[in-house]
């Protein structure tokens, strides 16, 4: 086809549809169906409307959202992923949810760069072109705030999913193993530890052991089939499987190697536990296994009456596996085992479903998680009975929601 | 071989090998040692090597082997190796007082902190609580909860003034460092803070964390019939009666008054 042929044939079309257009706008002829809507009877925007997608107009108020009273300045603050609307098991990267502790920096890719030293044989420089030449790894996991439901500890405080559980996402990350650029660098045998340092205001920095930075630790430049998002370390984060979400150091400048810890900032003052006799946990990294049904949830309840819905959730573990989710219906006397989605791996968010057949009745449903080490997720009571009634971090505690006969659903805690 | 790969990483190749370890970045001792209890020095130890697992790791490749990258200058490391550890590694020269101190505090970091440090407009409190931790009201705070005295020089230089992070100088920084420690009362008025001073700080709470992880601690059971009493059941609270959420659908709402 000639350039000006096929010109000729766009011409019609935009004619075509115009007519159209007002064809149904004159007929109105009642509801589609049979009737058709009016965007079956028009022409779109062509491939150059949206060079970069973006959600339908109708997902508006699909969007993370924080609680305001949490922190005195956004700056240091998170946001919440909005799980009542994540379908399976990838957050989308724009729902991902955010934690800053000195606001979100516009790294330039040209000016970024990563250093490897201290104790190593050979101190490294890299720009970001010479980091992804290195061999790389794919690997889909989730990272969770050690402060996910930190609200919910002394009792049912707010009626959300996303502001109960949404500080957690989950996505494939692509990137350089953290052992392939510490062999590189070459280690001693006193390289014990590694402290992570971003470039955001904060300097954000945590203490590593050397053997998990170099079991299953990246370096990751790619999420989900882009750039690694700003919000999320662009152009580049270390991603520690399974581990709290603080370490996963985003924004990263700089890999350090000593014989000691650092004992920095947020694995001192903050991300430690203080119990109730005085003395407090530290270097709690591991997330314990936890999951949450995620329909019918308080911002999803039961609008069409009673009959068929199916329970979904998503549940995981920092320690591996998923094993299995058990279902309750009410208030956790008797379970029910759900079905897992395929794939179930390692760190990772894994899907779960159970039909219901709902009478209509207010039911008290509960979703709960062991995963392959054995571990069962804890009810809110059997954790205070360590934790204490007011601790921050670590809250994997079973989730009730209440579902009343209305289908409205609520927060609650049991005795 | 080498000599290809030498190639392909361009100028990493041709970088001259610098010396063993690098100029910055601390011994043993720079580390913590005497400073640290022994047993939480053997627990990071632990920690770190996996409990010997590092003594039998195996390298994939021996160092260099890409060949990708520079190796950066001296300056250039100690220009990004701001984290100081417990034994004080990597603090720079200089010194400050309490009373000079005063000054900056009173001008850069009253506005949020309280110029008492009791904490503004719910900016966190750098003062008080000291001895309160097993009590009914505990507080945390710098004096009260910090273990070790460098992390208040590292963290005031690396994060501090909140709106101009990482842009006071040295002497500045060790002058807020004696002048937080003397307003929570852990050090004198008239104690210098230095390179050599601050680590040997001994913080109220120093040995008050337990760094080895005790968890798994809470141990329920896959139970899947009759697993409570139907009648022991009882909400305790539920978040709806709590009107603490912000409203969950349309825009992101701020909980301000008057939206
Ligand atoms: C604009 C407000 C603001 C100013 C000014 C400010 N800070 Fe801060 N400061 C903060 C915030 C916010 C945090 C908590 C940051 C976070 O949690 O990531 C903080 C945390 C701290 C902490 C850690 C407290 C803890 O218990 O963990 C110290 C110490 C501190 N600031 C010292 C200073 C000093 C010294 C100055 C003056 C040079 C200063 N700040 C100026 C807002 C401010």
């Amino acid at each position: 086809m000639t350039k000006r042929n096929r010109r000729d044939v766009f011409r019609l079309g935009a004619a075509a549809g115009a007519t159209v257009i007002a064809g149904s706008v004159r007929g109105a002829r009642g509801a589609a169906p049979p009737a058709d809507n009016a965007w079956s009877n028009s022409l779109g925007h062509g491939v150059d409307g949206k060079p970069y997608g973006s959600p339908s107009p109708f997902e508006k108020s699909v969007v993370r959202r924080y609680v305001p009273w949490l922190s005195p300045t956004r700056d240091a603050d998170a946001s919440m992923t909005p799980l009542q609307d994540q379908p399976g098991i990838i957050t989308s990267n724009g729902l991902f949810f955010e934690r800053y502790h000195a606001g979100l920096p516009q790294v330039d890719p040209k000016a970024f760069r990563l250093m490897i030293s201290g104790r190593v044989k050979r101190p490294l420089l890299l720009t970001l072109d010479q980091l992804m030449r290195y061999p790389s790894v794919s690997r889909i996991h989730f990272i969770e705030c050690p402060a996910n439901g930190a609200t919910e500890w002394p009792a049912a405080q707010l009626n959300s999913l996303q502001l109960t559980h949404g500080m957690i996402g989950c996505a494939e990350w692509t990137g350089v193993l953290l052992s392939t650029l510490l062999d590189e660098a070459g280690l001693y045998s006193d390289s014990r530890w590694v402290c992570a340092t971003g470039s955001d205001g904060a300097h954000m920095n945590r203490s590593l052991p050397m053997m998990k930075c170099l079991d299953d630790c990246m370096i990751a430049w790619g999420q989900n089939g882009e750039a690694v998002r700003p919000e999320q370390g662009y152009p580049a984060r270390l991603v520690v499987p399974g581990w709290q979400g603080n370490v996963n150091v985003k924004w990263l400048r700089q890999i350090e190697v000593g014989p000691e810890p650092w004992m920095t900032r947020e694995e001192t003052s903050e991300y430690s536990e203080l119990l109730a006799d005085g003395t407090s946990l530290g270097f709690t990294w591991v997330m314990d296994a936890k999951s949450v049904i995620t329909f019918p949830c308080p911002e999803r309840p039961l609008t069409q009456g009673p009959g068929f819905y199916e329970i979904r959730g998503l549940a995981w573990s920092g320690r591996g596996k998923v094993r299995h989710v058990d279902v309750s219906l009410d208030g956790g006397v008797n379970f029910q085992r759900a079905r897992l989605d395929h794939p179930i791996l390692d760190k990772c968010l894994t899907r779960f479903t159970l039909p219901w057949w709902w009478d209509g009745k207010d039911a008290l449903i509960q979703s709960r998680v062991t995963d392959e080490t054995g571990y069962v997720q804890p009810t809110i009571v059997q954790k205070h009975r360590f934790w204490g009634a007011d601790p921050v971090y670590g809250n994997n505690a079973i989730q009730t929601w209440q579902v009343l006969a209305s289908g409205a659903v609520n927060n609650v805690q049991l005795s | 071989m080498l000599a290809g790969l030498a190639l392909m990483g361009g100028q990493a190749g041709a970088a001259p090998t610098p010396p063993p370890g690098s100029p910055r970045g601390g011994n043993a001792a720079q580390h913590g040692a005497g400073i640290v209890s022994k047993t939480d020095l053997q627990v990071w130890r632990a920690e770190g090597d996996g409990n010997g697992r590092l003594g039998r790791y195996k390298p994939a490749r021996r160092p260099g082997y890409y060949g990708i990258g520079t190796v950066p200058s001296a300056a250039q490391i100690a220009g990004w190796t701001i984290a100081v550890p417990p034994g004080g590694a990597d603090l720079p020269s200089g010194s400050g007082t309490a009373a000079a101190g005063a000054a900056v505090y009173a001008s850069d970091c009253a506005m949020c902190h309280g110029a008492f440090g009791e904490g503004a407009h719910d900016y966190p409190a750098l003062a008080g609580g000291v001895g309160s931790l097993g009590g009914s009201s505990p507080e945390r705070t710098v004096g009260s909860y910090w273990p070790y005295a460098t992390t208040v020089w590292d963290y005031i230089n690396r994060a501090m003034p909140f709106y101009a992070p990482h842009t006071l100088k040295p002497d500045q920084v060790y002058a807020l460092t004696a002048y937080i420690l003397n307003m929570n009362g852990v050090t004198r008025s008239d104690w210098v803070a230095d390179a050599a001073s601050v680590p040997l700080v001994r913080m109220p709470n120093r040995d008050g964390f337990d760094w080895s992880d005790p968890r798994p601690v809470t141990h329920n059971t896959a139970c899947m019939e009759a697993c409570v009493r139907p009648s022991s059941i009882r909400i305790t609270s539920s978040a709806v009666t709590m009107h603490l959420t912000p409203r969950m659908t349309g825009p992101v709402d701020h909980m301000k008054s008057g939206q």
